[in-house]
């Protein structure tokens, strides 16, 4: 057991001076973290063999071993360090402890979806739709097309409105007009999806009847999301253009349009195309929306502007929803829809950084 | 010019010349700014005019027939809230922990790294979310729930009997939680990095342990920042739809116990899975507890920006 070890961990380094409070050694902490982890697996595996659990629970052996080490890490830490370091000791243990519990969801998350989704990752799923489809194959080729149709849709509509509007805002904006933009641009921001969603819904249900759904309502659902979020990253990269680059273009006689187009933007490039990818990486698994104004189908549809379209996220969505007869059929679809998915936006969000940091202005030395 | 002139007064200096160019390009500018309160404006008016005919139609066309419009919102305005709360109140600690970790613990050449893992998080699309809180998350804590039915069912939180699926509210916020913590755990460590390094050498001079001169520079400095972090992260929990509608077994209830099988449902999480298959009023309907969802998240994420934007005026850091 751990505390029948620690007499000999006790021992301090040497002190520097006769002042000097005894220091744990550097390697303690973790001879205990090492000690209490073995108790927790000790007390886990009784459990589980005298069946207390089924067999040995590395959840609770883990979450045995982490309190154990908190308790001893504080407690021989107050005996030789005094209180204020036992609690800086501990407060490190829970700060620690707190990354450690985040990660395991995206590892968990990540994992699953890998394994699951390997499954049915082949050829078939990405070149054939669901028409006529009740069981094992068919494929998701239907919502790729649809999902890359009105996330381009709705890129075409947002950029040139977002990026106008942050080139509105930095340099032309003055007063109570850019102040409401501003103002309403975070509003935006926190608009919740589905509320995009109903809105498209309202719009195009005034002019063509209820019971809407099309595409092209989707993209405009979509774009609704992505504006602000095309704004604040532009906004926040041509501020940081350097006011020395405009004054040069200006002394020169270039009239301020063009310094915008062939000055500022160039400078900021960089930071621009990063931030409207990582808007469409944020938009593209938007599945609320689509799945109101866009609603779902089995069929391939390349017409924007007439009837349903399947999108990525409304087609893992709707795989486990409406399970057929062969439901491990639809949920094998289902996890390599997200594995796709995921694939799509962390290529999207690697690639956005890879050029932020490749193409980054060279500002000064 | 003679030199008898006065200097030219801002008034009276002549006005630059206007290109065409110039003109062409600013008002694109204006006019795309001004599309953005166009789009808020239609945004409201759409949805005010959709939902009206919800406000005034005879309840007993409604789904389920409730007493009144607000007999049926009120479950689900309920379930929003406090779904979201229980995501907050889990999340909170760990942003600020996890944000404290990258800002101050993590060997500085890792800490990027570590932040960009967490940036991963928010990353993942909320229906990826969903599919991983029904098919790991529920199972893997449904015993948990089971055992605490049994030794704490005396508290309210934990009434039995236990949900056999997992898929409660309680999972619901868990999964929330996950999704919330990236945006929360991002803006506390912006808020802490910025704190200022003079404050932070002093607490350390005078004999401050790294706890010490947290709590005494860091927090003080950070709290603004942890307020809107949390109301940000609150704002968003709210109008979660995907991971909400496909973890929850839904019933039209008011009940706190986070355990059972029968659940508040959510707004966004309603209007989800009712809607495809919605038809006259009840079109209406959705899209008015739409409306009341969208006043919440406005009313939270004002108070955010008014929390920031207050701090902003006398921060030491400017």
């Amino acid at each position: 057991m751990a505390i029948d070890s620690t007499p000999a961990l006790l021992r301090t380094s040497t002190p520097a001076n006769i002042h000097d409070h005894g220091r744990l050694n550097r390697r303690t902490p973790w001879t205990i973290l090492g000690l209490s982890l073995a108790a927790g697996f000790g007390v886990a595996a009784f459990l589980g063999s005298v069946g207390a659990t089924d067999g040995l629970s590395l959840t609770l052996a883990l979450a045995l071993g982490t309190v154990l080490y908190v308790v001893m890490i504080t407690l021989i830490s107050r005996q030789i360090e005094g209180t204020r370091q036992a609690t800086d000791r501990f407060v490190t243990a829970m700060v620690t402890i707190a990354f450690t519990v985040a990660i395991i969801p995206l590892i968990s998350l990540l994992f699953t979806v890998v394994t699951r989704g390997a499954a049915r990752f082949d050829i078939q799923f990405f070149s054939e739709s669901m028409r006529n489809v009740v069981g094992e194959g068919g494929g998701a080729a239907h919502a790729i097309v649809g999902t890359l149709l009105m996330t381009g849709t709705a890129a075409i509509i947002s950029i040139p409105i977002g990026l106008m509007t942050a080139i509105y805002l930095v340099e032309y904006g003055r007063g109570p007009l850019a102040r409401a933009i501003t103002f309403f641009v975070d509003v935006m921001t926190g608009i919740p999806s589905i509320v995009a969603g109903l809105f498209a819904f309202a719009l195009f249900a005034l002019v063509f009847g209820p019971g809407v759904r099309m595409g092209f309502a989707g993209s405009i659902a979509l774009s609704v999301l992505m504006i602000p979020v095309v704004v604040r990253s532009c906004e926040e990269m041509l501020r940081i253009v350097p006011n020395e680059l405009r004054e040069a273009s200006y002394a020169l006689g270039v009239p301020k349009w063009l310094t915008v187009l062939k000055v500022v933007l160039p400078t900021s490039i960089a930071g621009i195309t990063t931030g409207i990818m990582i808007a469409i990486a944020r938009v593209i698994g938007e599945t609320a929306p689509l799945l109101i104004v866009a609603g779902f189908t089995a069929s391939m549809n390349y017409d924007m502007f007439n009837d349903r379209m399947q999108s990525l996220p409304v087609f893992v969505f709707t795989s486990y929803a409406n399970q057929g007869v062969d439901s491990q059929a639809f949920l094998d679809r289902a996890w390599a829809g997200a594995l796709t998915l995921i694939l799509i936006v962390m290529v999207l969000n690697l690639t956005a950084r890879l050029i932020a940091r490749l193409f980054a202005p060279k500002l000064g030395r | 010019m003679t030199a008898t002139a006065t200097p030219p007064t801002a008034a009276e200096s002549p006005r630059a010349y206007q290109r065409l160019g110039d003109r062409v390009f600013s008002k694109s500018a204006l006019i795309a700014g001004s599309l953005i309160l166009v789009i808020l404006a239609a945004v409201a008016i759409f949805l005010v005019a959709q939902s009206l005919p919800a406000l005034v139609a005879d309840p007993n066309d409604f789904i389920g027939r409730p007493d009144s419009f607000w007999a049926y919102v009120w479950p689900l305005v309920f379930g929003t809230l406090w779904s979201a709360s229980l995501a907050l109140l889990m999340a909170l600690p760990l942003a600020i922990g996890i944000a404290l970790f990258i800002s101050h613990y993590a060997p500085r050449r890792l800490a990027q790294a570590l932040g960009y893992i967490i940036d991963l998080l928010a990353a993942v699309p909320s229906v990826v979310y969903g599919l991983w809180g029904i098919g790991v998350l529920a199972p893997a804590v449904q015993p948990l729930y089971t055992w605490l039915t049994e030794n704490l069912g005396w508290i309210p939180l934990f009434a039995p009997p236990a949900s056999g699926t997992g898929r409660t509210i309680l999972t619901a916020a868990i999964v929330l939680g996950v999704m919330i913590l990236p945006v929360m755990t991002a803006i506390c460590r912006e808020v802490f990095l910025q704190t200022p390094v003079l404050h932070e050498e002093a607490a350390l001079a005078l004999g401050a342990t790294r706890w010490e001169m947290i709590r005494m520079a860091v927090l003080p400095f950070g709290r603004p920042g942890i307020v809107s972090g949390a109301m940000l992260g609150l704002g968003r929990a709210l109008g979660e739809t995907m991971a909400v509608a496909m973890v929850l077994s839904p019933a039209a209830v008011v009940s706190f116990a986070v355990l059972q099988s029968r659940n508040p449902s959510t707004i966004a999480a309603n209007i989800a899975l009712s809607f495809p298959e919605s038809y006259g009023v009840n079109v209406n309907l959705l899209i008015a507890t739409g409306l009341v969802l969208f006043v919440i998240t406005l009313i939270v994420n004002s108070i955010a920006r008014w929390v920031v934007n207050r701090r902003k005026d006398f921060s030491g850091a400017n």
